[in-house]
């Protein structure tokens, strides 16, 4: 019976006329399910079957309006169906539905086009999000414990629930235009925000190439990006690989344009800050440990 | 209202449950509720806001978890990460009881996240049992199993619903969440008389009911959660609670979701049918003069 109901769905939105296994459905439900005075057996299963499809691409597009806004109704529908045939919930929550999203998208850019590089930017802002939103957290490190006990051999260990992430697009201005669109259409008419659907779309198909490096976290249980400097994401990107604060900054400066005369003080500022944002974890143990 | 080894000996009254669109109202005008009834898995996560927002419910408020995807029913084994958290979470709100559906939906790690109707076989409910002991064993508080609303029925069933209901209940020495909104669902779709299900339960381990509103369709009913609750449902509750007792009685709403004071004075009118019997919802005289929520009976 799960097969069936896993199945994706025929045309109309309805259950498909062949069981999973091959074979008539409507035989194969009639073999487990008995019929009623009002309903066939097959009507039955089709019940639970479009019931399922319903929920999960419900929840799938809740996930990820960044993505539908990118690639417009229609091909977002095909890629939901798709992705959630190949990757059905392996998780009591639904919550981590799109977390294989990025991997399959990469797998499958046909579904994306023809923006496949902005399409998967996105998927991987919009789960970041959802990571942020309620990932673990874990003791953070104090800018007072960070300033006492700064040692340039030490192995700073980042949340959790922070993502680092570098783009093609700059996807993060089309999420606030999302969000900022979605906001509006609380206050809409049905007939505005169809033409508000239509004005989002151009706006999306013509965006332009443009390298951006980005923090995904949360401050106060909200959920927050942040552009970084290209070095500023490779020295985060070496902290997270487990680098020292030394090795990781020479990683960061490897073939950057920035002053040799400014980077101390630069490098000082990113600390600052990003230790008041709670973004350093307590080590382990000891100074140096990993 | 009866305590019982069920419900942890706790004497709830009437609870609503703890939904995003009622976050900001209840904490910041902090009405009088008897109790919220939370959707484990909501809050089986690792941090951020709805782990904040659970413990800020928990500092004003009783709260009792709920699960949905637990799955009694399915062939495969518990998962152990799935137990794990839940019994942290079961920690962390001090829950005297903790309730999940008698029913199917995961195979082989795939999760349909439905409450599948499960075949009525004495081997299913031998299965079942033993799942729901591990249940309680391993998160160490009672469980309670419900009954679900279903659109389909098997071949293969020995026994009905409430046969089976019982014969998983004493199987797995738990207790039963009786959701009178399912099982007028399942009677209306499956034909069968309601009151037989109520009048056949094993009533002494009744420890919570549940009560609804569904979508009526040309057909068949659907349990959808998003109208008040119609008078047939509340004839079932009020035989129901004549049988079992003042239980204590959650009202579901989970779709369309109105106001707080809608869904809380929605749940409060089980009140006419407790004071019928000598009960009534402590939160019935607290809450309603200040929050407006008084339901003439």
């Amino acid at each position: 019976m799960a097969r069936a109901v896993l199945a994706p769905l025929g045309p109309g939105y309805r259950m498909r006329r062949h069981a999973p296994s091959g074979g008539s459905m409507r035989r194969y439900a009639a073999s487990f399910i008995k019929p009623n005075d009002r309903l066939t057996s097959f009507e039955r299963l089709e019940l639970y079957n479009r019931q399922y499809w319903f929920r999960v691409l419900s929840c799938f597009a809740d996930d990820f309006p960044g993505l539908r806004a990118v690639l417009g109704e229609k091909r977002f529908d095909r890629l939901a169906e798709a992705y959630l045939a190949e990757c059905p919930s392996r998780s009591f929550t639904l919550r981590n539905l799109g977390s294989r999203l990025s991997a399959w998208l990469e797998r499958n850019p046909r579904f994306a086009r023809p923006h496949p590089r902005m399409a998967l930017d996105m998927a991987r802002l919009e789960w970041a999000q959802v990571v942020a939103f309620d990932g673990p957290e874990e003791t953070t490190l104090q800018p007072q414990d960070l300033a006492e006990g700064f040692d340039p051999r030490m192995k700073l260990r980042l949340q959790p629930y922070l993502s680092l992430l570098a783009f093609e697009y700059p996807v993060d201005d089309l999420v606030l235009q999302v969000n900022e669109q979605a906001r509006d259409e609380e206050s809409a008419s049905n007939a505005m925000s169809e033409s508000r659907k239509q004005i989002s779309a151009r706006h999306f198909r013509v965006l332009k190439p443009h390298p951006v490096f980005l923090a995904v976290h949360r401050h106060d249980d909200s959920v927050y990006f942040r552009r970084l400097e290209p070095e500023a994401y490779r020295l985060l990107a070496a902290l997270r690989k487990g680098k020292t604060i030394t090795g990781a900054v020479g990683e960061a400066f490897t073939d950057s344009a920035m002053p040799v005369g400014e980077r101390a003080e630069t490098v000082r500022d990113w600390f600052e800050l990003w230790a008041a944002l709670g973004w350093f974890c307590r080590p382990a143990a000891g100074p140096a440990a990993a | 209202m009866p305590a019982n080894r069920f419900n942890g000996f706790t004497e709830y009254g009437i609870g609503i449950g703890l939904r995003i669109p009622h976050y900001d109202h209840i904490l910041t005008r902090k009405p009088v509720v008897d109790w919220f009834e939370i959707i484990s898995e909501n809050f089986m996560v690792d941090g951020g806001r709805p782990l904040r927002v659970l413990d800020q419910i928990l500092d004003n408020y009783r709260v009792v978890q709920h699960g949905v995807s637990m799955y009694f029913g399915s062939a495969e084994p518990l998962a152990r990460e799935h137990l794990r958290r839940l019994k942290t979470l079961a920690r962390r709100t001090k829950t005297p009881w903790l309730s999940d559906h008698l029913c199917w939906g995961s195979v082989d790690g795939t999760y349909t996240h439905d409450l599948l109707p499960m075949p009525y076989t004495f081997e299913a409910a031998r299965l079942t049992a033993r799942k729901i002991r591990e249940v309680r064993d391993f998160v160490e508080v009672p469980v309670c199993v419900e009954n679900v609303s279903s659109y389909a029925e098997y071949h293969v069933s020995e026994m009905t619903e409430w046969e089976f209901l019982r014969e998983v209940a004493e199987r797995a020495d738990c207790g039963i969440l009786l959701d009178v909104n399912n099982i007028y669902v399942s009677s209306v779709n499956h034909r069968f008389n309601p009151m037989d299900y109520v009048e056949n339960v094993p009533h002494e381990r009744v420890a919570q009911i549940h009560i609804a509103g569904h979508s009526k369709y040309r057909k068949y009913i659907l349990d959808t959660h998003d109208h008040p609750v119609i008078d047939p449902v509340w004839r079932l509750y009020e035989t129901a609670i004549r049988r079992c007792g003042p239980t204590a009685t959650l009202l579901e709403w989970d779709d369309r979701i109105p106001s707080f004071e809608e869904v809380h004075a929605e749940a409060l009118k089980a009140n006419r049918f407790l004071q019928a019997i000598g009960a009534a919802s402590p939160a019935r005289q607290q809450s309603a003069p200040a929050e407006g929520l008084l339901v003439t009976p």
